[in-house]
């Protein structure tokens, strides 16, 4: 096990920078999620780690060691890739020991440190089967024990539940989750799924354009987004943005209310106004915006509301037994301590 | 597929039942004069050498007096099995060859960003457009060179690196993810490794089909041994089949004996290998 420090990595295929300069450290043992949309830099920057990609600039650390020269198998890393790449010629047996082969352990070690991770990994009876043979999700099981069985200083897995089917991602989430607790190694885990994301991570590193936007754990990225990006790409439904200005006493939203939020500091003008989906709700709170619901999605314990305002359409939560229904008029309020203000030109989050 | 089409068409009274036959009848008697096509010549070989020498030229499919005679002499005159051996011999070293460096090569132009890719993959793909008839007077000044005239390695040397394989095996190595490789590459194997142990087990098919082609090819290969050799105990199947019959007549009966014979290993070469041609191998162990 060991910590992993990203200085000032850079990666560039031409003149064209896909990374620029990213820093982060990770502490041993740490479950970090980097997440982003597709071309955030997320897989090159996980592929830079494996060391299958040479880094343009900048210095990568496993355990205190320098490694940006080093070749893959001298890392001591193992990765679990998106199609999971276990080989069909081999049965699920000797995928797992490929992981082995370069090891200088006995045959009678390698054999149980096969059986093993086949045992945590629930696949002692499975072990003589081709892939072909087994479900997607034995597939990326079968890949988790290959990386699993050399003991890796740090996991690297390549967005490996995107091929699975719902409710089966939602198992090997929660599998993997018990897997980190039960090994306890560093885990670096690329997806673009803010659910897993959220679920699993101690800490998430959000990407975009080949920047980091913000490192923190989940509470922190929900609760407190360093910027509008983050605030809309983190929770679902995404956060509602209104355009609003800082006036005295507070944020005015259009014409229809002055939300009495602190604006210490801060230069009076156009701001943005964050406000998640759970915490705008009809006639609760201080009011905010009035609206016609145009959609309603019921969800059973609640309802999303699409309602049209005088500032867009912005989408509130009502209780599933009560929610007024299309057509209705609503008055749509907030808790003053739930609301984000992000710079109206930069979008960097102004709530301290 | 289409066997079922009558009933449905009866459940649904009809009028497409016509049509349908029809284009059943032609697809059948397409594939039945096809067939008769490819059988006949193989059949008529068969024939020839089950003919006394009288009978050769009559074109009657059945022998009026059938006999082994011919097969008794083929096989009982020891040139037959030098020959024999010499194109099992060559065949199969060139084959071997083929399947080793054309993948080599195919799977270092297709899994490697070097200066010059391009430039070696289209220099080797012009290799293809030039004909051996017009290859054959530099490989004999190249043999008479090196002193490789007469002899096995004259033979096999313009064989052994086909670009026609190099090509197959690099296309085929585009199916081949590089997720395995980079896995192999993070599991600590270097490239010759990766390249024996995941990538060529991933790409069997191919180098099935290219092995029948080239065993084949090989096999029945006959301008270039004929040219390049002289001495009559390195000949192959088809340069000394040519050879027999005196100079007044061609020995036909003897010559499609020795063409019958000479037809069993590349039958079972085809049967060794054509196990091996099964789609979606490589398929196996990505997402299912």
């Amino acid at each position: 096990m060991a910590n992993l420090v990203l200085n000032n990595l850079v990666k560039a295929y031409g003149k064209t920078e896909i990374l620029h300069g990213i820093n982060l450290d990770v502490d041993d043992g740490e479950f970090v999620v980097f997440v982003g949309p597709s071309g955030c830099g997320k897989s090159t920057t996980l592929r830079l780690i494996a060391g299958l990609e040479e880094i343009t600039s900048g210095a990568i650390e496993i355990g205190g060691r320098e490694v940006n020269n080093l070749e893959p198998k001298e890392r001591d890393i193992a990765m679990v890739f998106q199609n999971y790449a276990i080989y069909p010629h081999m049965s699920v047996k000797k995928n797992i020991a490929f992981g082995l082969r370069s090891s200088k352990a006995s045959k009678a070690e390698k054999e149980k440190r096969i059986q093993e991770v086949a045992g945590i990994l629930d696949m002692v009876d499975l072990l003589e089967r081709k892939p072909d043979q087994l479900s997607g999700g034995q597939r990326q099981r079968v890949a988790i024990g290959r990386a699993m069985v050399r003991d890796p200083a740090v996991f690297l897995f390549d967005e490996p539940l995107s091929n699975l089917d719902a409710k089966l991602r939602t198992q090997m989430r929660l599998e993997i989750k018990k897997l980190h607790q039960r090994v306890g190694n560093t885990i670096i885990f690329v997806t673009h799924d803010q659910v897993e994301a959220m679920t699993m991570a101690d800490r998430i590193v959000i990407m975009k354009d080949g920047y980091i936007q913000q490192v923190g754990t989940p509470d922190d990225v929900y609760n407190r987004p360093a910027n509008t990006f983050v605030a809309t790409f983190i929770g679902a439904p995404s956060m509602n943005m209104i355009d609003g200005e800082i006036v005295e006493g507070g944020v005015s939203v259009g014409s229809e209310a002055v939300l009495s939020v602190p604006i210490e500091g801060h230069e009076k003008g156009m701001v943005t106004v964050g406000i998640r989906p759970d915490d705008l709700k009809p006639d609760i709170g201080t009011p905010v915006l009035k609206g016609t619901v145009t959609v309603c999605e019921p969800l059973g314990p609640e309802t999303l509301l699409y309602v049209e305002t005088g500032q867009g359409e912005v989408i509130a939560k009502a209780d599933g037994r009560t929610a007024p229904q299309v057509g209705d008029s609503v008055q749509l309020g907030v808790d003053l301590s739930t609301v984000h203000l992000f710079d109206h030109k930069t979008g960097v989050a102004l709530t301290s | 597929m289409t066997s079922i089409a009558p009933t449905s068409v009866s459940l649904n009274n009809a009028r497409p039942t016509k049509p349908r036959n029809m284009g059943q009848i032609i697809r059948w008697l397409i594939l039945f004069f096809g067939g008769i096509a490819m059988i006949m010549p193989i059949v008529y070989m068969i024939s020839t050498s089950l003919k006394w020498p009288h009978e050769v030229y009559n074109v009657n499919l059945m022998p009026d007096d059938p006999t082994l005679e011919n097969y008794t002499y083929v096989l009982e005159d020891g040139r037959f099995y030098i020959w024999f051996m010499n194109s099992a011999i060559i065949a199969t070293l060139t084959t071997i060859s083929n399947l080793l460096f054309d993948s080599l090569v195919g799977y270092t132009l297709c899994k490697f960003k070097f200066p010059g890719r391009t430039l070696v993959f289209i220099a080797i793909l012009s290799t293809l457009m030039i004909p051996t008839e017009m290859l054959v007077i530099p490989w004999y000044l190249m043999s008479q060179n090196f002193g490789w005239l007469d002899s096995y390695w004259g033979i096999m040397f313009p064989g052994l690196m086909t670009g026609f394989g190099t090509f197959l095996m690099k296309q085929f190595f585009e199916s081949v993810p590089d997720d395995f490789l980079e896995a192999a590459r993070i599991d600590g194997l270097n490239e010759l490794q990766i390249w024996w142990t995941v990538a060529m087990p991933l790409v069997k098919p191919a180098l099935a089909a290219l092995a029948i082609f080239v065993f084949l090819g090989n096999w029945t290969a006959f301008l270039w041994p004929l040219i390049v050799t002289n001495s009559p105990e390195l000949y192959t199947i088809p340069v000394g089949l040519s050879g027999f019959g005196d100079e007044a007549d061609v020995a036909w009966e003897l010559i499609m004996t020795g063409a019958a014979i000479s037809t069993i290993p590349t039958l079972i070469v085809f049967l060794i290998f054509q196990r091996f041609i099964i789609r979606g191998v490589v398929m196996a162990g990505l997402k299912g």
